[in-house]
């Protein structure tokens, strides 16, 4: 992995979370997303230094609402948690442990970037495979687990995840549980933001059982039934209820194992290449357009989704419009027009300035009877 | 999507500029629309932070929530938010007409129109009306009582916002892409700067250009409800600081005035945009509509004024779904028999098909299965340069005689399609006059029926069967729901 160290230069490299190997798993064929979330590089910093301030911010508000409701859930060793959990999954069970795999940080924050990263994940490593251990082995106990660090293979490179989600056994069963800010509203929450929790959850789901597979436990044990704990109405009040994400699963896994392997993309890549961005106290150093060079010698594949997903998408989205890519116009588009690469081409197979290929045919017919009867159509009402 | 809007998207893109995909405007235009532009606090669900709303686009109304935690300024703000919309629906609610029919039902002369700038506008507009319409005038948390009447105003129209083609309550972005298709992507066009950028970009810019001016939230800011993170951060989080500190809303006012201002004038750019398009013939017909729900919401509140329930019963559901699937069916069927370039989209597909009229037995005559006289039954070829995908046997119709209803396709070989024309020909021996299409006549054909629809038969709400729990019990307002934190 001395390849990786080299690409990113003497910066610490910054951990994966469960958004962001959703987002990885999201758009799999992007080897610039896989080296750059690979490599650990702080893509906020390296957008903005780029000329893209990507819109990723969180306002205060939302985040002091975050910590509050969080707060609100955790209060009191988890006692108000419990009946809750009680009720989602249909359990009689009176009293819970709560344990934590990270003593060190038992008050708010927990980021443990600062001192000897890599030494505090391995304790807190260690100490999530013996509180699952534990767990597991006395299914009679009901239990609560926080702050554990997770381990997943993610295109042949080891990443830790830091979840922001607790994990409870009860019987036989361990369930992920995800505290999220959002509201249920007469039991309805917003579309998207229970599919982008369920797609979070499904990570968490997917790196406890692989976890149960090391210590040579049966996966299963780990339910796909995640219970997503959200304010209720409009009050602080926590309500409980669950996600069944055996979609969100299998497509996480399929995807997963569809990622080139990291090192056969970084064998592809010009040999000397480096993305550091040179941060001295704290602000990047290297010529922006050096950067943006080294940068765009990795292939990407935009999508616009990735606006809502990745910190480069403003980068990528730009060099994806200079070129006139059908990506920049959304994947239907491109669907649509299956086999045509760029808006260009597009036009000239309507307009019949280009020569269709053998496998633009049927596509170029059709974009000129398209054309013919827009034309026809539009020069009709004008003169009506 | 299609691959005709498909097309049209990388011809924008090509071109620089947005490609109309209407030629006539299908939804209605108020005189005077309410333009409402709300703004939420970040990370609430329906915690109102301000709002610009008003029927004159030079003075507008300002509302703001110096401190959105705080319930009582929330309230106070539902009750001035209330005191601008509430007389505006009110206006319309009053005047009726009884329509003669089977049965004569009511209908309002006049009906309000709301627009918000997008769906997200909607979606918060329902929840406002959902955390107001149960609240109470007595007791604790009491509130005026045009604070739970605005509650189900709103929780009406937000539903009534569910119906295709109804126009009393529209979220612009979604007018403004039923009219134009523009050269960037759904996720940019959900942003009405930047759809509006594509459709009428400033003299000497192309849209590219004015699309990306566009996303700077500092220029522009977000269309609400939810703000930009950054203002939250430099500008809103210090003037609400300063309000708890000295009591003085003046600089939270100062700061959502900014905010909202550029969205507030950017909605009346999108009312004069379709302004300049004609009404398509179905508008009035849909408005009729709308004009009848409100009549009957009106009855329903002189009745009965206790709010929606927070959920619908089985067989109430049931029937909203199919009025719903209804609404979009006909809608859509409408659109493509009003405006030709909606109909071009479901020519390419292979739906419809248009073209000359090749030959025409006008005479023909046969006894129908089943019966003893002759009747006539005239073929008509049409020859066209569309991939027609309907098979014999279907039955089609055409925007140029809508009152046939029973033509049906004969035959399609290579690029000739021939109809049978089984009505709306008279009484007499011959076909009436101008019935059947004639030699040389362009003609459109298509299996969407603009008039089809029938909602399933579906038992009273006092027949429920034991299956779907019951005749549903009425919603009793409780002192729960009326109480309701809203923190």
């Amino acid at each position: 992995m001395s390849r990786l160290d080299a690409l990113r230069g003497p910066t610490p490299p910054l951990d994966h979370n469960a958004r962001s190997i959703a987002a990885l798993a999201a758009n799999p064929a992007c080897d610039r997303r896989a080296v750059l979330d690979a490599v650990g590089v702080d893509k906020n910093l390296m957008a903005v230094h780029l000329g893209y301030s990507a819109q990723f911010g969180q306002s205060p508000f939302a985040v002091v609402r975050t910590r509050q409701f969080e707060e609100i859930v955790r209060a009191g060793g988890g006692a108000g948690l419990l009946p809750l959990l009680r009720e989602a999954l249909g359990l009689s069970i009176d009293t819970a442990r709560w344990e934590s795999a990270d003593e060190s940080a038992d008050e708010g924050g927990g980021e443990s970037a600062e001192e000897g990263a890599g030494e505090a994940h391995a304790v807190r490593h260690t100490r999530t495979e013996a509180l699952v251990a534990r767990a597991a082995g006395d299914p009679g106990t009901a239990v609560v687990l926080d702050r554990l660090l997770l381990r997943l293979d993610v295109a042949g490179h080891e990443v830790h995840l830091e979840p922001g989600v607790l994990v409870f056994q009860a019987g036989e069963r361990f369930h992920v549980v995800t505290i999220k800010p959002f509201a249920v509203v007469d039991g309805q929450a917003e579309t998207g933001r229970v599919s982008a929790a369920a797609r979070e959850a499904a990570v968490y789901v997917h790196a406890m059982r692989a976890l149960l597979v090391r210590m040579g436990l049966a996966p299963d044990r780990v339910s796909h039934d995640v219970v997503l704990v959200c304010p209720e109405n409009f009050s602080n009040v926590p309500t409980a209820s669950l996600l069944d994400v055996r979609r969100e699963l299998s497509v996480l896994a399929w995807q997963l194992a569809r990622l080139t392997r990291i090192d056969r993309i970084l064998d592809g890549l010009p040999s000397g290449l480096s993305l550091d961005l040179r941060i001295e106290a704290g602000v990047p150093t290297r010529p922006a357009a050096d950067l943006d060079e080294a940068v765009s010698g990795i292939a990407a594949r935009y999508a616009p989704e990735c606006l809502s997903a990745c910190e480069m998408a403003y980068f990528c989205r730009a060099e994806a419009r200079s070129g006139g890519a059908l990506d920049a116009l959304g994947r239907a588009v491109r669907d649509d027009l299956g086999g045509v690469e760029t808006v260009g081409a597009a036009i000239g197979l309507a307009t019949g300035t280009r020569t269709a290929t053998a496998g633009e045919q049927g596509v170029a017919e059709r974009l000129r009877h398209i054309r013919k009867i827009y034309q026809e159509t539009v020069a009709q009402e004008t003169v009506a | 999507m299609s691959m005709f809007r498909s097309y049209l998207k990388a011809q924008a893109f090509h071109e620089g500029r947005a490609q109309p995909s209407a030629t006539v405007r299908h939804v209605h235009l108020s005189h005077a629309p309410l333009v409402f532009v709300p703004l939420r606090m970040a990370g609430e669900a329906a915690a109102p932070l301000g709002a610009m709303v008003g029927c004159d686009r030079a003075a507008p109304t300002l509302l703001v929530v110096p401190q959105p935690r705080n319930r009582e300024l929330r309230f106070a703000f539902a009750t001035e938010l209330a005191a601008v919309v509430l007389p505006y629906i009110e206006r319309f609610a009053g005047e009726t007409e009884t329509v003669e029919a089977k049965t004569p039902y009511e209908r309002c002369l006049d009906a309000p129109q709301i627009l918000v700038p997008n769906p997200r506008g909607v979606a918060f507009s329902r929840l406002l009306g959902r955390s107001t319409r149960f609240r109470r005038t007595s007791g604790p948390y009491a509130v005026p009582p045009s604070v739970p009447a605005f509650g189900q105003w709103l929780t009406f129209l937000a539903e009534r916002a569910e119906h295709a083609g109804s126009s009393m309550f529209l979220a612009m972005t979604d007018v403004l892409a039923a009219h134009w298709v523009t050269g960037q992507s759904g996720v940019e066009d959900g942003t009405l700067a930047a759809l509006l950028a594509w459709i009428a970009p400033p003299a000497g810019s192309t849209g590219h250009e004015a699309a990306a001016e566009s996303e700077d939230p500092t220029r522009t800011p977000p269309a609400g409800p939810d703000t930009d993170p950054e203002f939250d951060r430099k500008v809103l989080q210090p003037a609400i600081d300063a309000y708890d500190a000295s009591g003085s809303p003046e600089r939270v006012e100062e700061a959502l005035r900014r905010h909202l201002q550029p969205t507030w004038d950017l909605m009346w750019r999108a009312v004069d945009l379709l302004r300049g398009l004609p009404e398509a013939a179905g508008v009035s017909g849909r408005w009729e509509r709308d004009r009848t729900a409100l009549a009957r919401e009106v009855a329903r509140l002189g009745e009965n004024p206790t709010p929606q329930g927070r959920w619908d019963s089985p067989v109430a559901a049931a029937r909203r779904l199919a009025a719903l699937e209804i609404a979009q069916q006909t809608y859509e069927a409408a659109r493509a028999f009003d405006d030709p370039l909606a109909m071009a989209e479901y020519r390419v597909e292979g739906a419809a098909f248009a073209g000359e009229v090749v030959a025409v037995e006008a005479d023909r005559r046969i006894v129908p299965p089943g019966g003893k006289r002759a009747v006539p039954r005239p073929l008509v070829t049409v020859r066209t340069g569309d991939p027609v995908r309907l098979a014999p046997g279907t039955r089609v119709f055409s925007p140029a005689r809508r009152t046939q209803r029973k033509a049906e396709i004969v035959s399609v070989a290579g690029d000739t399609v021939t109809i049978q024309i089984n009505d709306g020909m008279g009484q007499g021996r011959e076909p009436a006059p101008g019935s059947v299409p004639s030699l040389g006549e362009v003609v459109c054909y298509t299996d969407l029926d603009p008039g089809g629809g029938r909602t399933p038969p579906l038992p009273a709400l006092s027949d429920t069967p034991w299956t779907h729990g019951g005749p549903p019990e009425p919603y009793v307002p409780t002192d729960e729901d009326a109480q309701e934190s809203w923190s």
